[in-house]
């Protein structure tokens, strides 16, 4: 018989298996947290106040559990870690002092495959098939891949562009070209042209000056009126033989900046626009600035120009219709006149458009991709993938500097992060404003981009943590637009953008800084989804996998649904679609959102989670009329539901299902 | 594993050595910044626009986050460090800049010009001397770059890089912003 103290021994581990209790003495239970299903965040935020230390931090998680936390190799440490590329099993790691290879079969216990060791910052990597490219742009690269740097100022030895590998054997990779571009390849980007099968192409992104044309010839750094050559206001677009790979070369450096007018700031709050469309309504006289922003024209000065029309007519009275026509055809040419005059007086300014981007997001499958471009947000038509149109560019006040993009799955929203000081800066404080260091979301409709808000990590970060809106991917949460993100000693926030006007943290993971008393860099630079996990580059501590946990917000079979999506191969900059095979996992996933979103009452979630299971445990012919029966009662429902078009897409779900099962 | 600051700043270095000029250039661009704090901390004062206190704003937050990175780095490696306001300039190695003001800096002149104005006269001033001292950042950036052996520091490296793509970006967001009140001011 068991005594009291065994009876409260016996409650105690069963509480703990419930709840999930860790051994770790941590605030927030890594690396496993117990299983919150409320739709609440934390409060306090447990990631205010964590304990500094570069290895032993103290740590929080929401949502998330770490599956790993992987030092550094010996040569590697100490060295900034960058990003991310992903091939098969493998994630590589780009280093100021060259890439790991990490096999991640188990991303419990990732086993390092190769560290090779071959200096240039920032070690930004991408992979197509049997190849990978590695960016260098820091001064003290070499062609030769050597660590002792390049001191002299012009040297035929220092490499900034493009180094282009042959990782056939992920063990052995053989270093096999390069291409050197005139300001170093800060980022880079993949594309593949579906209608061109012999070749990929790598848009180069270079962000710091132009080097010497004694050091690499035809190189010039100064405005396009001096000379049309400049090596600014362009990106560099590579072209990649597959065959013969090691002959890449420039191929085009198109001009996306040219003429670019864009209006100073998104800005225009909603209150704004109904502003001037109430005065335009009541017939006031606007004009417009050159890069497209309207204004109104004060009523004194409108009043001074049409008594001058009056008396230009040698009339008298109340000026006529014909009087306010004639002012209204003249506003644009004062316009002109004036900024012609303003650019006149300043011939060596620069143009008003940015010299280079900062990184590029294609998404092929929808022929559009994301400029992150200095000033500017660029939305660009690349269905000619060596000669991107743009189509649209924001701008905004509250941005500093548009560092990078991400398309929703459809194709209808843009993401722009900027990471306002370069990321070395802890913009994160409580007093740093919310709309400074973040992520803009912008709807796309006809071509155009449409702000709709802001995102910045929640959670205020001490001055020793340097924090801003940095990498991230999509997590194929079906029917949903998730995104996890990092942000440098912020750690990585997950959050939902689906309805872009209010997106919504759901998940994170924090660490203390690395410091208490200086501000050391470090962070995730890249916190990226790969096949069912959530991968970090950790500047300073290495590489940390995370598994997504089901919370209030985010259900099992919304996370099964996502691990259902498989690639063999990934490089965020270019992204893929995802297509969902059709589980139960997938139609379950939909009815959780549909119980979430009040899209079916209860009683017709209930009877529909029934009929999934019966149909499930059903043999082949009778699940195949248990779903197709289903789907067609779904489909009869869709009209009355405010979520007509989720109902249908999990009918056609069913309907999919239904046909597998023969 | 954890180092010691200073021991952090030798392994960091142990690669590539920092050197004379990469000191220099941490140094001097401390008292560039500290101008353009002064300017920008005038905003309110002097009556300026909503949108050039903001750009305001962005400037003493970003640059007084640079200084204190600049600050770290030198005292990390035993150098001579200026204080925030930058005029701290008993620099050993100053001989390379004399008597002469750093690239874009005002002179004592512009600076009194620009606190006598108010409104949209300080708006004008502020934006046109902001360009002018923007572009000398950049310009101490190219120099350093041409300079043998230097910014082979992967943390100089980054700083003077993010320091030519921020202000670059500043100075066309400027360039617009004067172009509007140049616009609004003639109506």
């Amino acid at each position: 018989m068991a005594s009291a103290y065994d009876r409260h021994l016996l409650l105690a581990i069963t509480v703990c298996l419930l709840a999930a209790c860790a051994s770790h003495p941590r605030p927030y239970g890594t690396p496993t947290p117990a299983i919150d299903m409320s739709t609440t965040a934390p409060n306090p935020d447990p990631r205010v106040g964590l304990r500094a230390g570069l290895m032993n931090a103290g740590e929080a998680a929401w949502n998330l559990r770490v599956l790993s936390q992987t030092p550094p190799s010996e040569k590697f440490a100490g060295v900034t870690n960058s990003d991310l590329a992903f091939t098969g099993h493998y994630v590589i790691q780009g280093n100021y002092n060259g890439y790991q290879v990490w096999d991640i079969t188990d991303p419990s216990r990732p086993v390092l495959k190769t560290a090779y060791l071959c200096p240039a910052s920032q070690s930004d990597v991408s992979v197509y098939k049997n190849l990978l490219f590695v960016s260098g742009e820091g001064l003290g690269g070499r062609i030769d891949c050597s660590t002792e740097g390049v001191k002299d100022t012009v040297s035929k030895v220092r490499l900034r562009g493009i180094r282009v590998f042959d990782i056939s054997d992920i063990t052995t990779p053989k270093y096999i070209g390069n291409v050197q571009t005139c300001r170093g390849s800060h980022t880079h980007t993949v594309v593949v042209d579906p209608k061109d099968t012999a070749n990929a192409y790598v848009y180069i992104s270079g962000s710091a000056p132009v080097r010497s044309p004694n050091e690499l010839p035809g190189c010039v750094g100064v405005m396009p009126d001096q000379d049309s050559t400049t090596a600014l206001f362009r990106i560099e677009v590579i072209k990649v033989p597959l065959a013969h790979p090691e002959q890449a070369a420039i191929v085009s450096s198109p001009r996306i900046f040219a003429n670019l007018v864009a209006p100073p700031r998104h800005g225009p709050a909603s209150a704004d626009i109904a502003e001037l469309a109430a005065a335009k309504a009541k017939g006031a006289f606007t004009a417009t600035f050159p890069w497209g922003e309207e204004f109104v024209l004060p009523s004194r000065f409108v009043d001074r120009m049409l008594d001058s029309v009056v008396q230009a007519r040698q009339g008298t009275g109340a000026p006529t219709a014909a009087d306010s026509a004639a002012l209204r055809a003249a506003i644009p040419v004062m316009i002109a006149r004036m900024t012609a005059q303003r650019q006149g007086s300043n011939p060596n300014g620069p143009p008003p458009g940015p010299t280079q981007c900062h990184d590029i997001t294609v998404y092929p499958a929808v022929g559009l991709a994301g400029g992150a471009c200095e000033g500017y947000g660029m939305l660009l038509d690349i269905r000619d993938p060596a000669h991107p149109v743009r189509l649209d560019a924001a701008s905004d006040s509250n941005f500093s500097y548009w560092h990078s993009a991400t398309l929703n799955n459809d194709g209808t929203k843009l993401l722009f992060s900027d990471e306002w000081g370069g990321g070395g800066g802890p913009k994160c404080r409580a007093t740093d404003p919310r709309e400074w260091g973040a992520d803009a979301i912008f709807t796309i409709a006809d071509g155009k981009l449409h702000f709709q808000s802001y995102y910045k990590l929640p959670a205020p970060q001490t001055p020793q943590e340097n924090c801003v809106a940095h990498n991230g991917s999509l997590i194929p949460i079906p029917g949903r637009d998730v995104m996890v993100q990092a942000w440098y000693q912020g750690g990585i926030s997950v959050f939902d953008w689906t309805d872009a006007a209010h997106p919504r943290e759901i998940a994170f993971f924090d660490r203390g800084p690395v410091d208490s008393t200086q501000m050391v860099g470090a962070g995730s630079w890249s916190a990226y989804w790969y096949n069912g996990v959530i991968v970090s580059s950790e500047i300073a501590r290495g590489l940390d996998i995370f598994a997504l946990q089901p919370s209030g917000f985010l259900s099992q079979n919304e996370i099964d649904a996502a691990k259902s999506v498989h690639f063999d191969e990934f490089n965020t900059q270019g992204q893929l679609r995802f297509v969902w095979p059709s589980t139960f996992a997938l139609a379950r996933a939909y009815v959780d959102q549909l119980e979430r979103s009040h899209g079916l009452g209860p009683d017709r979630i209930l009877a529909v989670r029934q009929a999934l299971t019966s149909a499930e445990r059903a043999s082949v012919a009778g699940r195949q009329s248990a779903l197709t029966q289903l789907a067609v009662q779904l489909e009869g429902d869709a009209s009355g539901s405010s979520e007509a078009t989720r109902v249908n897409t999990l009918a056609k779900t069913l309907r999919d299902l239904a046909a597998a099962a023969l | 594993m954890s180092l010691s600051p200073v021991a952090r700043a030798r392994a960091d270095s142990a690669r590539h050595p920092y050197t004379a000029a990469d000191v220099s250039f941490m140094y001097h661009m401390i008292g560039h910044h500290a101008q353009a704090i002064v300017m920008a901390g005038w905003a309110d004062s002097h009556r300026a626009s909503p949108s050039v206190r903001t750009l305001a704003a962005r400037i003493i937050n970003a640059q007084r986050d640079e200084i204190a990175f600049m600050q770290q780095w030198l005292r990390n490696r035993l150098q001579p460090v200026p204080g925030e306001t930058g005029m701290d300039m008993a620099m050993p190695m100053s001989g390379s800049h004399g008597d002469t003001l750093m690239p874009g800096m005002l002179t004592e002149a512009q600076m009194h010009q620009l606190d006598q104005a108010r409104s949209a006269d300080f708006d004008r001033s502020f934006l046109t001397f902001m360009i002018q001292h923007h572009h000398g950042a950049v310009v101490m950036v190219q120099n350093l770059f041409a300079t043998y052996g230097a910014a082979q520091d992967e943390i100089v490296f980054k700083l003077a890089s993010d320091i030519n793509v921020d202000q670059t970006t500043e100075i066309a967001r400027m360039e617009r912003m004067l172009l509007t009140l140049q616009i609004q001011g003639a109506l």
